[in-house]
């Protein structure tokens, strides 16, 4: 200690939900005017820590101190006056109601009894101009791009007076450009005397904005280090507790391998969608696959991907084109003829598409090939769990009990879940959208390994994934998806994320035939 | 003549549809279920002809009316919101018990089964002239309600904050908004707001008959969905059906086509309008969400 107190500081933090315990004397120190980057796989007791600091829930034990006070138990109206604020991972925000109502929602400007629009929106956009982030005060929130959102979240902290700014996962649904664009913003809020906690499990954020980094793992802090002094490596082994392999494996020998030539698995041609707001969420999309070769999608999420695989699963009606499998046309066919004709999908919603959460482990295992296990249309029990049993040990799906519900696993054993059902039935074809989403770096490892496996075994694989570096390591092609549409297609070879950045945000164009 | 007795007949079927409009447009924007506003309707209609009939006064009639509009609201919002029971059933709950409960006291207070005896009200009793009903303050008070509503859900802060709770009551938690405390808010002001227009119903008529509203609560429900959840559009709305009743009305007295078709009318506009002409309207997001 050199005679000013750190920013924030938390000491042996304990906090249990039922039976987890979530954080373990769990300790954070960060000094002011600092981005300190906060690291762990999911699951590691991250987001409670923040959720603790910002006073969304109490701890069950410990102290919190913030520029030297002690506020253990605080509540969130408290550690926003204090100037404490957090940024979500889901955005808090009306999408029916403008940027100012947004930002000055709860410490609203009144006169004369009415709510004083015009004043809200003058403060909000001296407020952005004092930042540096460009928001349109009047545009419906509705209407803004991801990057935009999560600027009014930003934007709301500062109009409430934050100077200590947590932000959970900020560049998980952003592009390249404006991550970029958020470091800067970042940056600057520091310079003015900010200080900033950033939740993250990209290593290589940690290295580009952080000063120091804290290491979390099962609750516990494990490492607190200077980022100058550290590496990816060494941040990866105390995420994990062992080493792990970052490396990008692809290209070279792998990608003579794509393909059989001549073969297509899956062919899609002329294909438009419909989605929930707009006439044309996928406008003119044609693409084919061949086995053996992984196709991947890159593009800012909400660009069409969802509806694109949906309708090649079956869940989303088409409006024209036609979808092709092995040769045969399955435009109009169900999703269980689509399934019996070779099509594997790992949806990219585990709890809405994936998963009934309060049937077992046993029970998810066979969802929608239910048919294979039954004796004279009664479910045969022991088949069934033997099958569990046996896919439990292949896919490492923890804790290992196939009567267990399926909500009480952890996102990345639920994951594992889908997967392991997924890739153990018969296909040609596999649909797997977001398949590392909210999986800790363990489970990414070992999700990857079995795509890999699948395109090795002969199998098409159309992934889609918010994740850049994803897609470019697996991918044999990447196609880039905007606006409905696929405006730019590279081999792997040729592919990189300055290429395809441009592209995804839509300043660069083109149109792939 | 003919024209103006027209939009007379209409203006008064109207009224009480804009009441409980006005109420279902408030709850349901700040994400509660309005199916309860029939039974509002209902037992602000019992309560208005029960304070009128003691005190011998309309007005305390209204405040009596408006008092058990209170009362059920009350009921609502603490089941739906306290309680986080489904606003479906409990709407469902409150619509049969209003039923029940006025059917109970009007044994009660006037041994009948049918009807309360005749009490004061407000310009002459049913199918008198078109012009007297004009005297009733409820009118106008009922044709200010739709503007008045919109000013507050659009132009204050309470309207703001109903807003955000109906779209996302998350985010207005997490910036300090009392989510709960806004919907009890609205929820009762809803019942307040529809049982005026049962007080309406009762003192236009000077009596309580049982079951008296008929439906008119759900045709109301029918307006602000057919309005999209707009105070303004809504109260269009409630013009429109209040036009196609009084049509059927004409017609039937007309008898040019049978009876039983002209007396669809309105419910066959009610679901054309829900059904089809609304067609991919867009509630509140939260609409029947509890929130912690």
């Amino acid at each position: 200690m050199n005679g000013a107190a750190p920013a924030i500081r938390l000491t042996a933090i304990d906090k249990y939900f039922g039976a987890v315990h979530a954080n373990r004397s769990a300790s954070l120190v960060v000094q002011e005017r600092e981005i300190h980057a906060l690291v762990g796989e999911n699951g590691a007791g991250k987001s409670t820590l923040m959720k603790i600091l910002s006073g969304m829930t109490p701890a069950d034990g410990g102290t919190v101190e913030v520029g030297g006070r002690e506020v253990t138990g605080w509540t969130t109206a408290e550690a926003i006056a204090a100037g404490v604020g957090m940024v979500h991972q889901h955005f808090m925000l009306v999408p029916t109601l403008t940027v100012a109502e947004n930002v000055v929602l709860g410490r609203e400007p009144v006169s004369a009894g009415t709510f004083d629009r015009a004043r809200a929106e003058r403060d909000v956009e001296r407020l952005c101009e004092q930042s540096g982030l460009a928001v349109p005060a009047g545009r419906l929130v509705a209407d803004l791009s991801v990057g935009e959102a999560q600027r009014v979240e930003i934007l709301k902290l500062l109009y409430r007076g934050a100077r200590v700014l947590l932000l959970d996962e900020p560049t998980a649904v952003l592009s390249p450009p404006e991550v970029a664009e958020l470091w800067k913003v970042l940056r600057r809020l520091r310079d003015g005397g900010a200080t900033i906690v950033l939740i993250t499990h990209k290593l290589d954020e940690v290295m580009a904005v952080s000063e120091h980094v804290t290491v979390m793992r099962m609750g516990e802090t494990v490492a607190n280090m200077a980022t100058s002094d550290t590496s990816p490596e060494k941040i990866a082994k105390a995420m994990v507790g062992r080493d792990v392999d970052l490396a990008v494996r692809q290209g070279g020998g792998a990608a003579k391998l794509a393909g059989t030539p001549g073969a297509v698995a899956l062919d899609v041609r002329h294909l438009v969608v419909r989605g929930a707001r707009i006439e044309k969420a996928v406008d003119d999309v044609s693409f084919s696959i061949a086995p053996g070769e992984i196709l991947g999608i890159a593009g800012v999420e909400g660009n069409g991907q969802t509806e694109l695989l949906e309708a090649i699963a079956g869940i989303r009606g088409v409006t024209s084109g036609t979808i092709t499998l092995g040769g045969a046309d399955i435009t109009h066919r169900g999703v269980h003829n689509r399934g019996e004709a070779g099509l594997s999908h790992i949806p990219e919603d585990r709890h809405r598409r994936g998963l009934i959460l309060d049937y077992t482990l046993a029970e998810n295992l066979i969802l929608g090939q239910q048919h294979h296990y039954t004796n004279n249309g009664i479910l045969d029990r022991h088949a069934i769990i033997d099958h569990a049993r046996r896919r439990i040990v292949e896919y490492d799906i923890r804790p290992t009990d196939p009567s267990l519900p399926a909500r009480a696993l952890s996102g990345g054993n639920q994951q594992k879940i889908v997967i392991a059902r997924e890739l153990s039935r018969a296909f040609t074809v596999l649909l797997a959208a977001q398949p590392t989403r909210g999986v800790d770096v363990g489970a990414i490892e070992f999700i990857h390994a079995e795509l890999r496996k699948a395109r090795e075994e002969g199998k098409a694989v159309l992934l889609v994934s918010a994740e850049l570096k994803e897609v470019l390591t697996l991918s044999d092609r990447i196609a880039v998806m905007y606006g409905g549409r696929f405006v730019a297609m590279f081999p792997r070879s040729d592919a990189s994320e300055e290429v395809i950045g441009p592209f995804m945000t839509g300043a660069a164009r083109g149109q792939v035939a | 003549m003919t024209v103006l007795l027209f939009l007379a007949q209409t203006l008064r079927i109207a009224i009480p549809y804009l009441f409980a409009a006005a109420g279902g447009a408030i709850a349901e924007r700040a994400g509660v279920v309005s199916l309860t506003l029939e039974g509002f309707m209902l037992g602000g209609a019992f309560g208005a002809v029960l304070g009128a009939h003691y005190t011998g006064s309309a007005w305390l009639g209204i405040a009596a009316g408006v008092a058990v509009g209170v009362l059920l609201g009350s009921i609502h919002a603490g089941a739906s919101i306290r309680f986080k029971a489904d606003q479906v059933v409990v709407g469902v709950a409150i619509n049969l018990f209003a039923v029940g409960i006025t059917r109970f006291f009007l044994q009660l207070a006037f041994q009948s089964s049918s009807n309360s005896p005749r009490v004061v009200g407000f310009g002459a009793s049913a199918g008198g002239s078109s012009a007297a009903f004009l005297a009733n303050p409820l009118v106008w008070l009922g044709l200010a309600v739709m503007p008045a509503m919109a000013f507050v859900i659009n132009k204050t802060r309470f309207g703001l904050r109903v807003r955000a709770v109906g779209e996302h009551p998350q985010a207005a938690a997490s910036v300090g908004v009392p989510v709960n405390r806004v919907r009890y808010a609205a929820v009762i002001a809803s019942g307040a707001l529809a049982a005026l227009g049962g007080v309406y119903l009762a003192l236009d008529q000077h009596q309580f008959t049982d079951s008296m509203t008929a439906g008119r609560g759900f045709i109301a429900l029918a307006a602000v969905i057919f309005g999209r959840w707009d105070p303004l559009r809504a109260g269009v709305a409630c013009l429109l059906f209040a036009a196609a009743e009084t049509l059927q009305i004409q017609l039937q007295a007309a008898q040019i086509i049978p009876s039983q078709f002209v007396a669809m009318i309105p419910y066959v506009l009610t679901i054309v309008a829900v059904a089809g002409v609304v067609g991919r309207s867009t509630p509140p997001a939260a609409l029947g969400k509890t929130s912690e």
